[in-house]
């Protein structure tokens, strides 16, 4: 039997056009570029300057503060600039460019760089809690919280359950699914040490029915074990979102915010964050690189590529043959949250699962018509809210209102947008009241 | 180095539902009661179901065209639903001329005056009846026999079942010898409104609806199942006074109107617990005019009173919110 969340969602084909590809190794960048911010908090401070040698693994950015994470260099060359670069938002952010020194590549020399599964973990708690800190790992599934952060709950929380996350429900994206196949001696190891990070007894890893293979393998990895299950989940998207995960694993309901989930008692932890989590604590291997799935319906060869953080997107593309002629729109992640780049010069950052390139006929929306208030935004909306209602609220400008229909719950899944068949773009007015809604309430407690 | 082409916000992937998919599956939904009209009622149903749908259809274009002055929204299909559906809640002997006069009111005063679809606060199809029902009382009050395949406006004609019951509880003289056995209820053959009478044909309807999600169970069972429960507590406390209730929910338009008309989107609430108290309000309206009222059958008033308090119940019942259950 497979379980999953109780309200809304939605079933969208899932275009897992690369699920069978192994990951391969994409080469270092010559010209390697890394924002100082790629993580939800205080934006890393340099301690490098224009000119210095850095190696690969070296230490280019400090996280100081707490909601914060450091940035190291994934390649061995010399620092060019520290200037403003495109993000992926469009806007111009500040970046440590590095050149690359060409072939002969030296690694900081306490990273363990051997294929050796270590399975042994001898470490304190705060020890763990340090190493992943020092090595700049954030939640790789797309938020990019600081996971050390996460993995300190506030001290009236009292953390019972771990739930690692192996949904990976939007479509086309596979690189999660490649990194369980491939690497399971590794995420096993690293479920262990974040068990003992946060002393839980008990491991939960949801993945969902599309990806049997996956769920085979970790139910022999586990089988004979009480700590540690496989949740076999019904695919259904939004389930990788944290709340629908929670709930879909452990019928439990994470309150609005500010709450998260370590209020009922549980950390949520992505398989690529785990998969960090176990270089950066066995093989003092800092974040410098991820795997992302390059696909597409036109794309001539999806893949899973590892690649070092700061490459840029075009050299992606171009491993998996080029843009195809009739693309219209290039995602950062997946088709239903990811966003739109304008340029292939951005780079790979420790939030990017995916490049996905769409064509024409998919890109373009189509007209919208009036409501036909067929209830199909609300039945879809995973938050229980109103989409329709939210986005008349937009209209209207009704703020107040739009609060009190709990508008700042949304998780802009966009199930309301992709499921109406009036084609209304529901999720673009629910963006715009969330963020006037906002505004407003930031403004009330300040004045307090 | 390639730019991309079109910018906007996620989602970028749309689920391929649309309106005219939403109508299409109504409308496959509609045809085996459509069959069996044809089976029972012969050249009449071919008729009024012709002449309904190409009036409504007209009127739509006409409508937008010239007074809505913007693009004609034939093409949604929304309008030959409703043509569909007025010609279902007729008898199948009406006159051309009244139909066409029905299906202005519903395309025009039903649909346009509010600005077209979805936007109307009461079902179109519906307001045309009602309409003809006051306009015509004598037409739409007598229904063909069943079994007349070559005969039109000059069908014999004969009580509904809905009848007998109305005279038992009010004790004018009927034979209850003729009311129509529960088979022929279930295939049709009775008289009765061309798409009301075979409730073998509209649950196979139902089903359809269910299967390709046009509809959510919601708002037919709940109208049903109060139907049900008030008609066969009413037969427990006086038999001899209240009737079957096996009659009440196989009889008039109960099962056309809880499964095809109150399940219209525009006009029925938005979340599911506010369907269940909608389809509860239209089984207890129902019942109180099918036994206390002077019309026979009160399926079409109760979705019209009921239409105009969605507005009231989605202001006042919300989602169950995800943190709060």
């Amino acid at each position: 039997m497979s379980r999953t969340f109780a309200i809304g969602g939605v079933d969208i084909k899932d275009y897992k056009l690369s699920c069978n590809k192994a990951i391969e190794t994409l080469p270092s960048p010559a010209l390697a570029f890394f924002p100082l911010s790629q993580h939800i908090g205080a934006p890393a401070v340099p301690v490098v300057a224009v000119g210095d040698s850095v190696k690969v693994g070296t230490l280019i950015a400090r996280g100081e503060s707490v909601m914060s994470a450091s940035i190291h260099s994934s390649v061995c060359g010399v620092v060019k600039k520290i200037d403003a670069v495109q993000s992926v938002n469009g806007t111009n952010v500040p970046a440590i460019v590095i050149e690359s020194s060409g072939d002969a590549e030296e690694w900081e020399s306490e990273i363990d760089r051997s294929a050796d599964v270590i399975s042994e973990c001898a470490l304190s708690a705060e020890q763990i809690v340090d190493r992943i800190r020092n090595a700049g790992i954030v939640g790789l599934g797309g938020a990019c919280f600081p996971t050390h952060v996460k993995l300190v709950p506030p001290k009236d929380c009292k953390i019972d359950s771990l739930i690692i996350n192996g949904v990976e429900c939007e479509p086309f994206l596979t690189a999660d699914h490649r990194l369980m196949l491939e690497h399971s001696a590794e995420i096993v190891v690293g479920i262990e040490i974040l068990k003992k990070a946060l002393d839980v007894n008990i491991a939960y890893l949801g993945i969902e029915s599309n990806k049997k293979d996956a769920i085979v393998l970790y139910d022999r990895l586990f089988s004979g074990r009480k700590d540690i299950k496989v949740v076999k989940l019904k695919k259904k998207y939004p389930q990788g979102g944290e709340k629908q995960l929670i709930d879909a694993v452990l019928g439990r309901r994470v309150p609005n915010p500010p709450a998260l989930p370590a209020n009922v008692g549980v950390v949520v932890e992505n398989v690529a964050t785990v998969y960090a989590v176990y270089q950066a604590v066995q093989k003092n291997h800092p974040l410098i690189d991820r795997v992302v799935t390059v696909s597409g319906t036109d794309v001539q060869n999806p893949c899973n590529l590892l690649v070092r953080l700061g490459t840029p997107v075009s050299q992606l593309i171009e491993k998996a043959g080029g843009v195809p002629q009739d693309t219209a729109k290039i995602l950062h992640g997946g088709p239903m949250m990811g966003k739109v780049i304008q340029s292939t010069d951005i780079a790979v950052t420790k939030g990017t699962g995916g490049i996905v390139m769409l064509t024409v006929e998919q890109s373009k929306r189509k007209p919208e018509m009036n409501c036909v208030r067929c209830a199909k935004c609300v039945e879809a909306c995973p938050m229980g809210l109103e989409p329709y209602l939210l986005a008349r609220c937009a209209k209207e400008q009704n703020w107040d209102y739009a609060a009190e229909c709990g508008i700042m719950s949304c998780i802009e899944c966009g199930c309301c947008q992709s499921t109406c068949p009036s084609m209304r773009p529901l999720l673009d007015w629910v963006r715009y009241t969330k963020s006037k809604v906002g505004a407003i309430i930031r403004e009330r407690n300040n004045k307090k | 180095m390639p730019q991309t082409k079109i910018i906007s916000q996620a989602p970028h992937l749309h689920r391929n539902t649309s309106v005219v998919r939403s109508m299409t599956c109504v409308l496959i939904a509609l045809i085996p009661a459509f069959a069996v009209a044809v089976c029972n009622f012969g050249i009449g149903a071919l008729i009024v179901t012709a002449v309904s749908v190409a009036a409504c259809v007209l009127f739509e274009w006409l409508g937008c065209r010239f007074l809505l002055h913007k693009p004609s929204s034939i093409s949604d299909l929304s309008a030959v639903v409703t043509g569909v559906l007025l010609a279902f809640n007729l008898p199948s002997n009406m006159p051309v001329y009244q139909i066409i006069l029905g299906a202005a009111v519903a395309i025009g005063i039903g649909k346009l005056t509010f600005g077209g679809i979805g936007n109307n606060p009461f079902n179109p199809a519906l307001v045309g009846r009602v309409f003809m029902l006051i306009s015509f009382p004598g037409r739409m009050t007598s229904w063909p026999l069943a079994g007349q395949f070559t005969a039109y406006t000059d069908a014999v004609t004969g009580a509904t079942p809905l009848y007998y019951i109305k005279g038992m509880i009010q004790g004018y003289g009927v034979n209850m010898n003729d009311l129509p056995r529960i088979d022929d209820m279930l295939l049709g053959s009775m008289p009765g409104c061309i798409g009301e009478v075979s409730a073998v044909a509209l649950v196979l309807g139902l089903v359809i609806l269910l299967a390709t999600r046009t509809i959510t169970w919601h708002i037919p069972v709940s109208v049903i199942g109060t139907v049900a429960v008030i008609s066969t507590a009413l037969y427990f406390i006086n038999p001899d006074l209240f009737i079957n209730p096996v009659y009440h929910l196989l009889s008039g338009g109960l099962l056309l109107g809880s499964i095809f008309m109150a399940t219209d989107y525009t006009t029925s609430p938005m979340t599911h617990k506010g369907m269940v108290i909608y389809g509860i309000g239209i089984g207890c309206l129902t019942m109180v005019i099918r036994l206390f009222g002077s019309y026979p059958e009160g399926m079409s008033f109760a979705i019209l009173i009921m239409n105009a308090f969605v507005p009231l119940i989605d202001k006042g019942v919300h989602s169950k919110r995800f943190s709060k259950i």
